[in-house]
């Protein structure tokens, strides 16, 4: 069996931030992931890159919650609990971001309602009280700026009528609102300019600190110059086939999949 | 008893009661409505209550509830209603002439409305047809009378009293009206009851009609609403349904519109038990414009069914139309959107749209539009959609952290306020914000405690 991501052994297990072990999980009885095993330590950004519909996404919704996967087999701990006893709202508050690849527009629900009832969720978990309205929108106006996020937009319902990148920089700023401990960016950058994509880099740079860790999935290098990986895993076919530092991800650039398919399968 | 028996014995029940009760009616009501009864009756006889067969009753059949017995209401009854009580159900911030309606009587302890605008009359509408006949003649069944309907005829054969308003031409009536209907009896009650509204040209009003019960038994009221909306005049309607389970309805509402006039009419039902209501609208001026709404929030065995009829009689005219229903466990829903766009009335734009959530399994929707286009430079648009909640969304609400229960709520909340937000009185539609919100989280048992709960 490869192993990935730090090389720690078991008896290490409990300084992870995110342990996950053997992991299968099916979606409409369909198995896609196939075993994954990665430990993530609190500082570091790991990068997940792999072909479309190596069940990159998939791996990001199951840690989130999502009820449709069916956890076949595996365990993951995060900060050491049981993640998958967890509701999705649960692992939110306990500091679990993800980046969605595709947010949902949901109309009739006012950006301001949402995330103001999203940080006061959060608020409410460690025990403090809600946000002043003052208060609120001054962290609003802060972050909004730090993502560069069009003002009028959180005037409107929940990403409806935002194009691809405002799409991608509301999650950016959602996650500056929140100031998780584990993000999950699945894709973030698929769709940004390279203006955009230095601003959202920024914004996840700026969130960096040694208690806080990010999951990067992404199919590009140039991402990757802003946010640096510590690490970098190759998903395919519902399994780490390669771990490796960034300089994988150059390696990849350049050679595409195919060698490591053919390696591994 | 075969299906036609019970049906005949159903009709029979109705035409004894007409005859025995005919001379009954004729005392405590105005010439104005007696002379119509009995051509209205014997159209009525002809259809008889509407039961499966009868294709604009689909998806409701009168005849369970019609063939029960009730108490039926010939004359104004005593009745002391708790004014504290009853208009508690009043809207916070909204300024309100209000006037109360106990079983569909015009309430005698009803203070009178003071500051209304000139010339503008409300009140009692057998009191007025007996004082002011003028007012009230040159359009009383002028637009029901047209109705096949035999529910029509019937409130028609029965009427005796109801909601009256006349606001002159050129009159701006800012004050929202607001018309409580109370429904208030120890045992099953009948009632009929019949309304007129006359906006004159170029003039402006707002009614909101609020439906209660105050007890606790069954009800089952047959009423109809005439509305004319004089040219250039601006007018909306409100109706928020909020009875008790037990209380069954049918409700049709007549519009005819003025060139250049512009309605909005919006109902909102909460809680009650089989509920019809028609819609009707025609233009008979160029460049109306006519805005209809409805959304319903049903459970346990409720049973609401919106019918509509948009008249496009006249070239130029655009009418709107959005109706959204949220069915939970075992409640049955239907919309039926006809619009008839005669042969000269080009330029016509007509809109309708019927979006629906489905919370169970068992629960129903029946949703069919009904489009007949005779004119060829028009632009129509229907669509229906029926649903369950959007997975996807709600799993990004909870993933954000917030709790399944609330992020429901959110949604649902964010499906019904598309037809919200478009009551123009906005103390008006923070009220039903708030009603929808309770109604939701199932805090809104019974109408008159709104607060209480
Ligand atoms: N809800 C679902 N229903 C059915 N199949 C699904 C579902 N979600 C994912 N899959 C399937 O699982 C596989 C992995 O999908 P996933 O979205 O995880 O891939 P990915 O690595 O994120 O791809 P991409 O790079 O295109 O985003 C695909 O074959 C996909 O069709
Ligand atoms: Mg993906």
């Amino acid at each position: 069996m490869f192993r990935q991501g730090a090389q720690n052994s078991e008896l290490e297990t409990t300084e992870n931030m995110l342990t996950i072990k053997n992991l299968r999980v099916a979606v409409e009885g369909k198995e896609i992931l196939k075993g994954i095993n990665l430990e993530i330590k609190a500082g570091e950004v790991h990068a997940i890159m792999g072909p479309n519909g190596s069940g990159k996404s998939t791996l990001g919704n199951v840690l989130a919650g999502k009820e449709e996967y069916e956890v076949l087999d595996g365990e993951v701990i995060y900060e050491g609990e049981d993640l998958l006893e967890r509701s999705a709202e649960d692992r939110a508050r306990m500091g679990l971001f993800l980046g969605f690849q595709y947010p949902v527009e949901i109309p009739g629900v006012p950006m301001v309602n949402f995330i103001k009832t999203s940080v006061n969720e959060h608020r409410k978990y460690k025990g403090l009280e809600p946000l002043t309205a003052g208060e609120f929108l001054k962290l609003m106006r802060e972050k909004k700026e730090l993502v560069h996020l069009d003002s009028q937009l959180t005037n409107r319902s929940v990403n409806e009528g935002f194009s691809g990148g405002e799409k991608k920089k509301n999650e950016i700023f959602q996650m500056a609102m929140l100031e998780p401990k584990l993000a999950i960016l699945d894709e973030t950058d698929s769709g940004l300019d390279i203006d955009a994509l230095k601003v959202v880099s920024d914004g996840v740079n700026a969130l960096k600190d040694p208690s806080r860790s990010t999951i990067v999935i992404t199919h590009y290098q140039r991402l990757l110059d802003y946010i640096v990986p510590d690490f970098v895993h190759v998903l395919y076919q519902g399994r780490i086939v390669k771990s490796a530092g960034k300089e994988l991800a150059l390696e990849l650039e350049e050679k595409g999949y195919d060698w490591l398919k053919t390696e591994n399968v | 008893m075969t299906l036609t028996a019970k049906k005949i014995a159903l009709s029979e029940k109705y035409t004894e009661l007409f005859y025995a009760n005919q001379s009954k009616l004729d005392e405590d009501s105005s010439n104005l409505f007696n002379r119509m009864r009995e051509i209205a009756f014997k159209r009525f006889e002809k259809a008889g209550i509407p039961g499966f067969k009868n294709e604009n009753y689909k998806y409701t059949n009168l005849e369970r509830v019609f063939g029960k017995n009730y108490r039926h209401v010939f004359e104004y009854e005593k009745v002391d209603v708790d004014l504290n009580e009853a208009f508690r159900c009043d809207v916070p911030q909204l300024d309100t002439h209000v006037v109360l309606l106990v079983n569909g009587w015009y309430y005698a302890k009803n203070q009178p409305l003071e500051n209304l605008p000139k010339g503008v009359v409300v009140g009692s509408i057998k009191q007025i047809a007996n004082e002011k006949p003028e007012l009230v003649e040159s359009y009383l069944n002028r637009q029901a009378g047209l109705s096949d309907d035999p529910m029509v005829a019937l409130n028609t054969a029965f009427a005796q009293d109801g909601f009256f308003m006349y606001v002159p031409d050129h009159v701006v009536f800012e004050r929202p009206v607001q018309v409580i209907n109370i429904m208030r009896s120890e045992d099953p009650v009948f009632t009929t009851q019949r309304n007129l509204i006359v906006a004159g040209k170029n003039s402006q009003t707002k009614v909101v009609f609020c439906d209660h019960t105050m007890s606790d038994c069954e009800f089952l009221a047959n009423n109809v609403t005439e509305v004319f909306v004089g040219d250039d005049a601006v007018v909306d309607v409100y109706t928020i349904q909020n009875q008790n389970n037990k209380a069954n309805s049918v409700n049709s509402s007549f519009f005819k519109q003025g060139a250049n006039s512009n309605l909005l009419t919006s109902v909102a039902t909460l809680h009650g038990g089989l509920i019809r209501n028609n819609l009707k609208v025609e233009f008979a001026g160029e460049h109306a414009e006519a805005n209809v709404y409805g959304i319903s929030f049903t459970d346990k065995k409720q049973h609401v069914d919106n019918y509509t009829n948009i008249e496009h009689a006249q070239p130029n005219c655009l009418s709107n139309q959005v109706y959204k229903n949220v069915l939970d466990e075992d409640s049955v829903g239907a919309f039926t959107g006809r619009i008839h766009v005669v042969r000269d009335a080009q330029k016509t734009n007509a809109f309708q749209r019927n979006n629906n959530v489905l919370l169970t399994d068992s629960a129903q929707m029946n949703t069919k539009p009904q489009l007949i286009i005779d004119a060829d430079d028009v632009k129509c648009s229907h669509g229906a959609t029926i649903g369950q909640i959007d997975e996807d969304a709600l799993f990004y609400l909870r993933a954000r952290g917030i709790g399944e229960d609330d992020a429901r709520m959110m949604l649902m909340n964010a499906f019904a306020h598309e037809v919200v937000q478009k009551i123009r009185i906005e103390p008006l539609r923070d009220r039903i914000d708030e009603l929808v919100e309770k109604r939701l989280k199932g805090e809104l048992a019974k109408c008159h405690s709104c607060d209480k709960n």
